[in-house]
């Protein structure tokens, strides 16, 4: 359903900065899979995500979404069609305004704003039963702003932001990161029991090993701007952090080798 | 003459009713400066424009509330051309708002007969306001308040409304939340000129004439009775949730703002300074917050460094 065919990103082209984020990546998710994504700082994870969602254009090939092609689609039309939640907890949500306004807002989410009011009645109700299945006792604070929450129950919300119009695909960009780990653990207790429970088709950025293993039903694993690794199914279920590592240094290896090679 | 209370009494209704007319004025402001946090530099163009229609509108037979609406919707015109120029264009916020503004003096110059301003008396024509009758004129000003804070309440509650506001508080979530963010900004920028230019109406009818320089330093205004109501409604509510008390103390701002102007006159100081007292109350007001979070921050840091050296 989702596709990326050699797609490109360079940052600051033509200057001594010059980066290639993302080198001709492919990759393909079927429905329903649950795909973790881990690689070192600048490997691309989370720019790939980015080019996912249209945060700025791509440089080259293309990316495709039930079989059309949103490369050059902005950012707030392909919403209508992906569910996101960011590494920092304030990015997720608007912290000026009330739980259920955001809410509201995202259940609008590719839909016309139009000058009725911003929630019904018969919604209240569903917000607070869906804020029911968090267990932060936030279901009592339809009305409190966003800005009172904690970073967990901010990035709680956001996820249920990003699933309450059903996407296509859920982008989670290092979304526990930011939490301290008990408020991770719980986080991404919410985010299995989302994903399941709605048959979501999901890519989560992680840096930590563990909760890549654990987590969902496939793993891609990220280099210089490659995916270097791609395993699902039993293989991933034995995978083991050891696994892992040994992948990447054979990765990383192999490119300080080649740079030998150039530097020789 | 001494400093009799009468002749501060006798002064007190104008600035009441000039007060609610800025503070008609602030209202516009606090769409484009507390919503959308765009500090829009049009303000001072716009509400010369509003006042150049109108009376360009009443001297040429028009009634005078049809002359108030094309006001409202010259300058509901000039703040899509703002809101153009930044997202469309990718000129800063600030400059955007002093192009339009610039351009503006010209424009209303030309609305005017290429005169630098225009009376409208109100012994030939029927104004909704005159500073002949500050009692009315205060009414109408009131009136007119009351009704744009209802219209606000209703539309910044709708699923249009709190795309705006979601827009100001945080683009990248409005973004990722389907939101067409530089639609919400040219938008919100037309309303909030529009409310200014009908204020910039009301004014010129109050006072009898639009001149070209009216709007100069409206900016400054607006801010002052956003600021000021905030600081009042801070000290009776400590805090609020209703947007309507929000945007009332916004009026009250006004009013405050020019009642504090009278009695600065009233004491004879200098008027030439008057501007100047305006700008430092502001600047006051604006830095305050940011000297209270430096404050903040220093003491969190040097605690850190004090935890540091024990570590």
């Amino acid at each position: 359903m989702v596709d990326l065919k050699q797609v490109t990103k360079i940052f600051h082209r033509g200057t001594a900065n010059e980066r290639r984020a993302l080198e001709n990546i492919d990759l393909h998710l079927e429905d329903g899979e649950f795909v973790t994504v881990i690689g070192s700082n600048g490997a691309g994870k989370s720019t790939m995500l980015n080019a996912i969602a249209g945060v700025w254009p791509i440089d080259s090939g293309t990316i495709t979404l039930d079989g059309v092609d949103i490369s050059s689609m902005p950012e707030h039309k392909r919403a209508s069609l992906l569910g996101r939640v960011f590494q920092d907890p304030m990015t997720g949500t608007a912290a000026d305004m009330q739980i259920i306004e955001n809410l509201a807002l995202a259940a609008r989410r590719g839909k016309k704003r139009r000058l009725a009011w911003q929630y019904s009645p018969i919604e209240k109700e569903d917000y607070k039963l869906l804020l029911a299945t968090l267990g932060l006792g936030l279901e009592d604070r339809l009305n409190a702003k966003v800005g009172l929450l904690s970073g967990g129950q901010r990035q709680a919300l956001t996820l249920l932001m990003a699933t309450l119009q059903q996407p296509r695909l859920l982008l989670l960009d290092e979304h526990t990161a930011a939490l301290d780990p008990k408020t991770a653990q719980k986080v991404l207790e919410i985010t299995d029991q989302i994903v399941i429970e709605n048959h979501l088709t999901a890519l989560m950025v992680t840096h930590n090993m563990n909760d890549a293993i654990r987590h969902g039903n496939r793993l891609v694993m990220m280099n210089g701007g490659k995916i270097i690794f791609d395993c699902r199914g039993e293989e991933k279920k034995k995978l083991t952090v050891e696994d892992l590592m040994e992948k990447f240094a054979q990765s990383a290896g192999s490119e300080l080798a080649s740079d030998r090679a150039l530097l020789g | 003459m001494s400093l009799s209370i009468a002749s501060l009494l006798t002064a007190l209704p104008g600035c009441l009713a000039q007060g609610t007319i800025w503070g008609i004025m602030a209202l516009g402001l606090y769409i484009s400066y507390r919503l959308l946090d765009f500090a829009d530099l049009t303000v001072d163009g716009s509400f010369a424009t509003g006042g150049a229609v109108a009376v360009m509108l009443i001297v040429r037979g028009y009634p005078a509330p049809a002359a108030v609406l094309c006001a409202l919707l010259s300058g509901v015109a000039v703040g899509l051309i703002t809101g153009l120029l930044h997202t469309r264009l990718g000129i800063a916020p600030i400059l955007s708002g002093i192009l339009t503004q610039i351009a503006l003096y010209s424009v209303n110059l030309h609305i005017l007969g290429n005169k630098a301003n225009q009376a409208v008396s109100v012994d030939k024509y029927r104004l909704l306001l005159t500073l002949r009758n500050p009692a009315s004129s205060i009414l109408v000003a009131m009136i007119f308040a009351a009704v744009l804070i209802a219209i606000f309440y209703w539309f910044f509650g709708t699923e249009l409304g709190s795309a705006i506001r979601a827009t100001g508080s945080n683009p990248n979530m409005s973004k990722a939340q389907g939101i067409d963010i530089r639609r919400m900004k040219v938008l919100a920028l037309g309303l909030s000129n529009g409310i200014v230019a009908l204020s910039g109406a009301l004014m010129a009818q109050y006072q009898g004439f639009a001149d070209v320089q009216m709007g100069r330093g409206a900016i400054v205004i607006g801010l002052a009775a956003i600021i000021i109501g905030d600081v009042v409604r801070h000290a009776v509510f400590k805090e609020t949730r209703y947007f309507s008390v929000r945007l009332a103390f916004v009026i009250l701002g006004g009013i405050i703002y020019y009642v504090v102007m009278g009695v600065a006159l009233w004491l004879r100081l200098p008027t030439n300074d008057l501007k100047l007292f305006t700008a430092i109350i502001v600047a006051v007001a604006l830095a305050i917050p940011n000297i209270k979070k430096k404050g903040y921050r220093s003491s969190r840091k040097s605690k850190e460094k004090e935890a540091d050296s024990h570590g």
